[in-house]
């Protein structure tokens, strides 16, 4: 694929066209309709109550948080909110849909048309629409590789709350659809509506992908179902797309169908065609009121939002003077964006970016962790920056002493105590050193002043060893060029 | 003695067991034995009499400690719809075999801890899906009313018929039923008794098994007007466990009953009359209309409900499609019966075919149908649609009076089988009972007279939305001017 997304195909350019459909787990204690738990890795069916086994005459409450959690997702994306929604039942058969049906919302989501921006490659801004958020319910898992010959069927996930965010179909190459995603669950994290975990199956997403000639009308679509990591959905889209355009190319069509992505071999398969969909017989779901929210209540939720790495990051750029690059690296994450902000306060915000984000990011990531468990916390690593800053310790000593703050998570001023790696700014100390290396030197300081510059970065080596590197860099510079001068 | 017992009304027996003029214990014995002398009109499902005289000693206990609830000892049958926890719930299907629910629904719970005994679990046709208690896994229910002169078993009307059979039969003080279309108040017609459809929402479904749930309520079914307001204060209230039940207080529906209608206005709905109405059953509603006009009441004879006729096909559009999803859950995987196949497909489809009766299956099928893609803008929206207009008619009605009269039923009860090859012969029992279930309105038939042929007829009386009270009152006065003294052919313990 080129750098502008489109496909090189034999007879020409071709245009992606992917929209997306994200299953995002809600974060809540409690169910959307029962009151059951939603712990992740429970024993199976050890979190079921009768509403999620649907037990004859068992009925749904909805829960105040999911409801919650929903609208500020929406606020999140920028959303038109409706104060009234429905709840409709999505009906078919499935061992692991214990009613028969899903209760999920269908004409009327409790959030309407929103939007994401998206931070691409080159510096520039792209504005995804959103179509709609609705909640819904989750199913149960059918486990087919615990018996030979039986099924069985896991309801603790049956009834966990999903928003379900419907992208419009603006995304235009896979490589667009991993940045959407990221950004996507960057704000759901912010929002602590959704915890992102792809691993546990919080975020899921169903890609709707199609090609056309640039500027001609859509082509017809496959949807991709239930695909669980950014890398796997790019790879599923690459491949669909490539699929599409040979199948076009060489004189066939694409016809609207429902597609699997195979992880172990990178390909799509057709899972059903059009004719064979489900008709789901959607009705609004007759246990249940409609959803009406009041106005003020919404308003006070806006009111709570916290700041969105959007907003973070033009604030890192514009106050803090921090790079583009830098301040969406910083805020990618919320946790690294407080980090860093801890650091920053009151010292220099450059040379507090440079350290989380080199220093402490590729620490972090040699330990595999994040930065809710770094061995050196936001305070330690401020006293870092405040010891070269104030000239205790060279910049160069400061990755030696960072090094081991990683390692015993110790104070950085304990270590240079103990390690006797203090500064010498003794003008005394350091001019007797200087001596020491140009007496042993002769010959080089001869070539030197016979014009070879660039033997003075040898001679800042030599008593930087000379010292052990404890020579303020500074006070080096100063007493050396005036004693090699002569 | 037995039958001296049992011939007593609920308020009669509360005030007796309050005087201890015999105990708890002795009472629901003597209901007992007339359960188990009623068996040949096969009310019950499932008989508890163990539990019925563990729940009568408790009640004799409270009594004696001078601490009585407001239903203590009074012995009930419950409709096999409602779960009971660790008693059989079958909502007379097979499909339920063995289900044994783990939990126990609000209403009867809060009967319970009001005090009454639970007899046992009453018969009803499938699912609540009926007007004649035939369609029942467990066999037919039998009216004890015969035609006088004639041996041919009666139908009690449906869906709640082994309820309102034990409570005719005096196999019970007092039943709870549901009422989706007129399953409560049809049957109480049929056997001469008295049926309260409450409003939608005044209370709880949680715990009952679903039919149509925009429709169901659950209500009492007693001997008199008084025992159903004994009853309904019992059963009524507020439950957060359901989302459409009416966070709206429960009154005393026994003070109520002042017996007094003056000034009251009673609408005669024009379009009840255009059904090539019964001609015994036309008069005797407006032989009840001159006597609540006697008692005090305003008559407006000519008020108009102008969808009226639109009811019946809207009922059996949006029921069906409610249930059809309800009943989706009843697939073997967790509960019931489950009849193996060699793939899932085949599963689901023998379990179904092998749990599920013909009226169930049909209605199942309609309710598809009505919902598939294509249809559902035809049926079931406009279904919706008429809904609403069926309800703003009564809302304009209720501005010009202050409830309705009208007949509960257009014929007394049938034959066991006459009914039963022409499925839309049998919903047109329904012609009378429907709009008030899809205006989700207050209903209660009354027993007002016998028909030609010697059998009950009842009238009833809707009133506006959470209007029980009134609703009580009007009906409280008809039945005391209708003087219903009339006793079926077969009686437990003897007439």
């Amino acid at each position: 694929m080129s750098a502008s997304g489109l496909i090189e195909g034999r007879t020409g350019k071709w245009e992606t066209v992917i929209g997306l459909e994200v299953h995002a787990q809600v974060v809540s204690k409690a169910k959307l309709f029962s009151g059951a738990a939603t712990d992740f890795g429970a024993e199976p069916n050890t979190q079921v109550s009768p509403v999620d086994a649907a037990f004859p005459g068992m009925l749904p409450v909805i829960n105040r948080v999911c409801v919650e959690q929903a609208v500020k997702t929406g606020l999140g994306l920028e959303a038109e909110i409706n104060l009234k929604s429905v709840f409709d039942r999505k009906n078919y058969f499935y061992p692991d849909l214990p009613a028969g049906y899903q209760i999920s919302q269908y004409l009327q989501p409790v959030v309407g048309h929103g939007r994401v921006a998206l931070d691409m490659p080159d510096g520039s801004t792209r504005e995804i629409g959103i179509t709609r958020l609705h909640l819904e319910q989750d199913a149960g898992k059918s486990l087919h590789d615990q018996h030979p010959s039986l099924t069985y069927v896991d309801l603790n996930r049956a009834g966990i709350a999903l928003m379900e965010i419907v992208s419009e179909p603006d995304l235009r190459s896979a490589e667009e659809v991993g940045i959407y995603l990221r950004k996507l669950r960057s704000i759901l994290r912010y929002l602590g509506t959704c915890d992102g975990n792809m691993d546990e199956g919080s975020m899921r997403c169903d890609a709707n992908v199609s090609v056309r000639r640039p500027g001609e009308h859509y082509g017809t679509r496959c949807e991709i179902k239930n695909v669980n990591s950014v890398r796997y959905v790019m790879q599923a889209i690459e491949y669909e797309a490539r699929r599409q355009v040979e199948l076009i190319e060489e004189g066939g069509k694409v016809t609207q169908q429902t597609r699997l992505f195979d992880v172990a071999h990178g390909i799509t398969r057709s899972m059903r065609s059009k004719e064979e969909a489900h008709d789901y017989r959607y009705f609004p779901d007759p246990d249940l009121l409609p959803l009406v929210l009041d106005p003020d209540w919404v308003e006070g939720l806006r009111a709570q939002l916290p700041e969105l790495p959007d907003a973070k990051k033009a604030r890192f750029v514009s106050d803090l003077r921090l790079s583009p690059t830098d301040a969406e690296v910083l805020v990618a994450e919320q946790a690294s964006a407080l980090f860093f902000e801890r650091v920053a306060e009151g010292r220099d915000p450059k040379a507090a970016a440079n350290w989380v984000t080199g220093d402490l990011f590729g620490a972090l990531n040699r330990l595999r962790i994040g930065i809710e468990q770094s061995p050196v916390s936001a305070e330690q690593l401020g006293e870092l920056i405040d010891l070269i800053a104030d000239g205790t310790i060279s910049g160069r000593l400061a990755k030696d002493v960072f090094a081991e703050m990683v390692a015993t998570g110790a104070d950085p001023a304990a270590i240079v105590e103990n390690k006797g790696l203090r500064q010498v700014t003794d003008e005394d100390a350091i001019a007797i050193a200087i001596d020491v290396v140009l007496a042993a030197q002769v010959e080089k300081v001869a070539e030197y002043r016979a014009g070879r510059d660039k033997l003075y970065g040898f001679f800042v080596g030599q008593v930087m060893r000379a010292t052990q590197g404890k020579a303020n860099p500074a006070l080096v510079n100063d007493l050396l060029r005036k004693k090699l001068a002569g | 003695m037995t039958g001296s017992l049992t011939s007593l009304t609920l308020a009669e027996t509360r005030d007796s067991l309050a005087r201890k003029a015999f105990s708890a214990r002795e009472l629901t014995e003597s209901y007992i034995a007339a359960v188990e002398a009623t068996r040949p009109l096969n009310a019950f499902i499932t008989e508890t009499p163990e539990r019925a005289l563990a729940m009568a000693e408790a009640s004799d206990q409270r009594l004696a400690r001078g601490e009585a609830r407001p239903l203590d000892g009074i012995p009930i049958a419950v409709k096999d719809l409602y779960c009971t926890k660790g008693v059989l719930t079958t909502a007379a299907s097979h499909i339920l075999d063995g289900f044994r629910p783990p939990y126990e629904s609000t209403v009867t719970e809060k009967l319970w801890q009001a005090g009454a005994v639970m007899l046992g679990k009453a018969n009803l046709d499938e699912f609540a899906m009926g007007s004649s208690s035939t369609t029942s896994y467990y066999g037919p229910v039998e009216n004890p009313w015969r035609r006088p002169g004639d041996n041919c078993p009666l139908v009690p009307g449906g869906s709640s018929g082994g309820s309102a059979v034990a409570v005719a039969a005096r196999a019970a003080l007092a039943a709870t039923g549901t009422d989706t279309g007129g399953s409560i108040r049809q049957p109480a017609s049929f056997c001469g008794i008295v049926g309260l459809k409450p409003t939608y929402g005044r209370c709880s479904r949680w715990g009952v098994v679903a039919y149509a749930s925009s429709l169901d309520q659950p209500g009492p079914m007693t001997r008199t007007v008084r025992d159903a307001a004994i009853m309904l204060r019992g059963m009524a209230g507020h439950d957060p466990k359901d989302s459409t039940s009416a966070p709206v207080p429960v009154p005393d529906y026994e003070e109520a009953l002042t017996g007094d209608i003056r000034g009251l206005r009673i609408g005669i709905p024009l379009e009840y009359r255009a059904h090539g109405m019964n001609m015994e059953i036309e008069n005797l509603w407006y032989r009840a209309a001159g006597w609540l006009a006697e008692a005090g009441a305003e008559i407006i004879y000519d008020i108009s409900l102008p969808h009226t006729k639109y009811a019946l096909p809207t009922y059996y559009i949006i029921a069906p499609a409610e249930a059809s999803s309800n009943l989706a859950r009843y697939d073997g995987v967790r509960f019931g019966l489950r009849v193996e196949g060699s793939t899932l497909d085949e599963m689901y489809e023998l379990t179904r075919a092998a749990g599920f009766g013909a009226e169930v299956r049909r209605r199942v099928l309609i309710g598809t149908y009505v919902l598939s893609a294509g249809y559902y803008d035809a049926y079931y929206l406009k279904a919706q649609r008429v809904r609403a207009l069926i309800a703003l008619d009564f809302n304009q009605a209720f501005e010009q009076v202050d409830c309705i009269l009208a007949p509960t039923a257009p014929s007394a009860a049938f034959a066991i089988g006459e009914k039963s090859d022409d499925p839309v012969e049998m919903y047109l029992n329904d012609v009378f009972t429907v709009p008030a279930n899809l205006a989700g309105l207050p209903a209660i038939s009354v027993p007002a007279g016998l028909s030609a042929d010697g059998l009950p007829l009842g009238l009833q009386i809707i009133g506006r939305a959470f209007d029980e009270e009134g609703v009580l009152r009007v009906a409280e006065a008809l039945e005391h001017a209708a003087q219903f003294r009339h006793l079926p052919g077969f009686i437990a313990g003897g007439r």
